[in-house]
C-alpha cells in the first residue's frame, strides 16, 4: 500500500484512474464527469442571496438552477480527495505564488492574485460560453466522441497555448 | 439490473452522496498525477510538460472503451453536450486564455486550493465565480452567437454514419500512438 503515499505517480496510472471513474459515474449515476456548472449554480446562489429570487429568474439560472445536485458534490469531493492526497504524502504546503509565475513575474502576491482573478473571470466565463470545461469536454465528452466536445477541447489548447506563449515568451 | 440502476439514479440522496464520493476519487487522482499544481499545467501550455495532456488522453482511452462496450450493452446513455462554431470554437478559445492566465480548470482548482495553492483559493475560484455569474448576466446577448454553426449533440460515429466500434478502435490507436510518440522523443 505504499503507493498510496506517494505524491506523483505516473501520469498514465492518474489518468487511468479517471477512464475507470467514469465506467463508473456512467453506470451508478448516469453522468459524465464535469465541474464548471457548479461554478454557475454557486455563482446563482450568491447571487440569489443577495439580489433574492429576482436573480434566480434569470434564463440561465432557469435552464442551471442554482441547486445543490450531482455535479456540485462532485466538485465538493474534490477538495476533500485532492486534500487527502497531498497530506497523507506530504505534499501539502501553503503557496501564494507558484515558482514558474514567480520566475518570470517576481515573487508578488498582490499581482498573482490579480493575474489569477482575472484568469478566473475568462475561465468561468468561457466555460460556460463553451458548455464544459477541460473534464466535461476535455475527458468525459471526447470519450463519448461528441463532436462539440473534440471541437472546444482543441480550442482550450489552441487558446491556452497561444496565451501562454504571450504571456511567457513575449510579457515574461 | 436494469431496473436497480433506474431506482438509483432516481434517488436523490443517493446520488449526491455518489457524486461526492466520485469527486473524492477525482480528486486523489488529479493531485497523483499533479494537476493539482500551477507549473504542471502552465508546463502543459508551454509544450515543456506534457503531464496533463498524458492524463487526459489515458483517462480517455480507458473510459471510452469501457462506456462503449457498456452502451453496447445496453447498460449506459450517453449524454453528448450541443454545440456550434460560435459556442464550442469561441467559447473554447476564450477558456483557453483563462486557463493559461489562471493556470488552473474549473477541476483542478478545487485540487489546487486543498493542496494549498492560494491563488488559487482566494484569487482564482473568485474569479471563475465572477466569471460564470457574468455569463448568466449575458447569456440572453450571446444567444444569437451560440447557434452560429450549428452542429448539435452529433458524434463521430453518427456523423461518419459507422458502427461505434469503427471510430472508438482507431482514436484509440491514434491516442494510443501519440502517447509512445511523446515518451519516445522524451517529452
Amino acid at each position: 500500500m505504499e503507493w498510496l503515499f506517494e505524491a506523483r505517480w505516473s501520469p498514465y496510472a492518474a489518468g487511468a484512474g479517471i477512464g475507470l471513474l467514469s465506467w463508473l459515474t456512467f453506470l451508478l449515476s448516469n453522468k459524465p464527469i464535469g465541474c464548471s456548472t457548479a461554478f454557475s449554480r454557486t455563482a446563482g446562489m450568491i447571487e440569489k442571496k443577495i439580489r433574492g429570487d429576482k436573480a434566480a429568474a434569470k434564463p440561465y439560472y432557469q435552464q442551471f438552477p442554482p441547486v445543490v445536485d450531482w455535479e456540485w458534490m462532485l466538485v465538493l469531493g474534490i477538495f476533500l480527495g485532492a486534500f487527502i492526497s497531498a497530506a497523507i504524502s506530504g505534499d501539502f504546503r501553503w503557496v501564494w505564488v507558484p515558482d514558474v509565475w514567480a520566475a518570470a513575474f517576481g515573487p508578488s502576491p498582490v499581482l498573482r492574485l490579480i493575474v489569477a482573478l482575472a484568469g478566473g473571470v475568462f475561465l468561468g466565463f468561457g466555460a460556460r460560453w463553451a458548455g464544459g470545461c477541460t473534464s466535461g469536454h476535455g475527458i468525459s465528452g471526447t470519450m463519448q466522441l461528441a463532436v462539440s466536445s473534440w471541437v472546444a477541447a482543441l480550442s482550450f489548447f489552441v487558446g491556452g497555448i497561444a496565451a501562454a506563449w504571450l504571456i511567457f515568451r513575449v510579457l515574461g | 439490473m436494469d431496473l436497480l440502476l433506474k431506482t438509483l439514479h432516481a434517488n436523490k440522496k443517493a446520488q449526491l452522496g455518489l457524486g461526492f464520493f466520485a469527486g473524492v476519487i477525482f480528486g486523489f487522482l488529479l493531485h497523483k498525477g499533479g494537476a493539482t499544481k500551477y507549473d504542471v499545467i502552465i508546463g502543459q501550455l508551454l509544450l515543456r510538460d506534457f503531464t496533463v495532456v498524458k492524463i487526459m488522453l489515458s483517462a480517455v482511452v480507458v473510459g471510452m472503451i469501457g462506456i462503449h462496450v457498456m452502451k453496447s450493452l445496453g447498460w449506459v446513455r450517453f449524454h453528448p453536450k450541443v454545440g456550434s462554431v460560435g459556442m464550442s470554437l469561441l467559447g473554447g478559445l476564450v477558456f483557453g486564455v483563462g486557463f493559461a492566465v489562471l493556470g488552473y480548470c474549473p477541476g483542478t482548482i478545487a485540487g489546487a486550493a486543498a493542496n494549498g495553492y492560494l491563488d488559487a483559493l482566494v484569487g482564482g475560484i473568485l474569479g471563475i465565480l465572477i466569471g460564470t455569474g457574468l455569463f448568466a448576466a449575458l447569456f440572453p446577448r450571446f444567444k444569437r452567437i451560440l447557434v452560429l454553426g450549428r452542429f448539435g449533440d452529433i458524434t463521430l460515429p453518427k456523423l461518419f454514419k459507422a458502427n461505434h466500434w469503427f471510430v472508438v478502435v482507431p482514436v484509440a490507436a491514434l491516442i494510443v500512438l501519440l502517447l509512445v510518440w511523446l515518451e519516445s522523443s522524451g517529452l
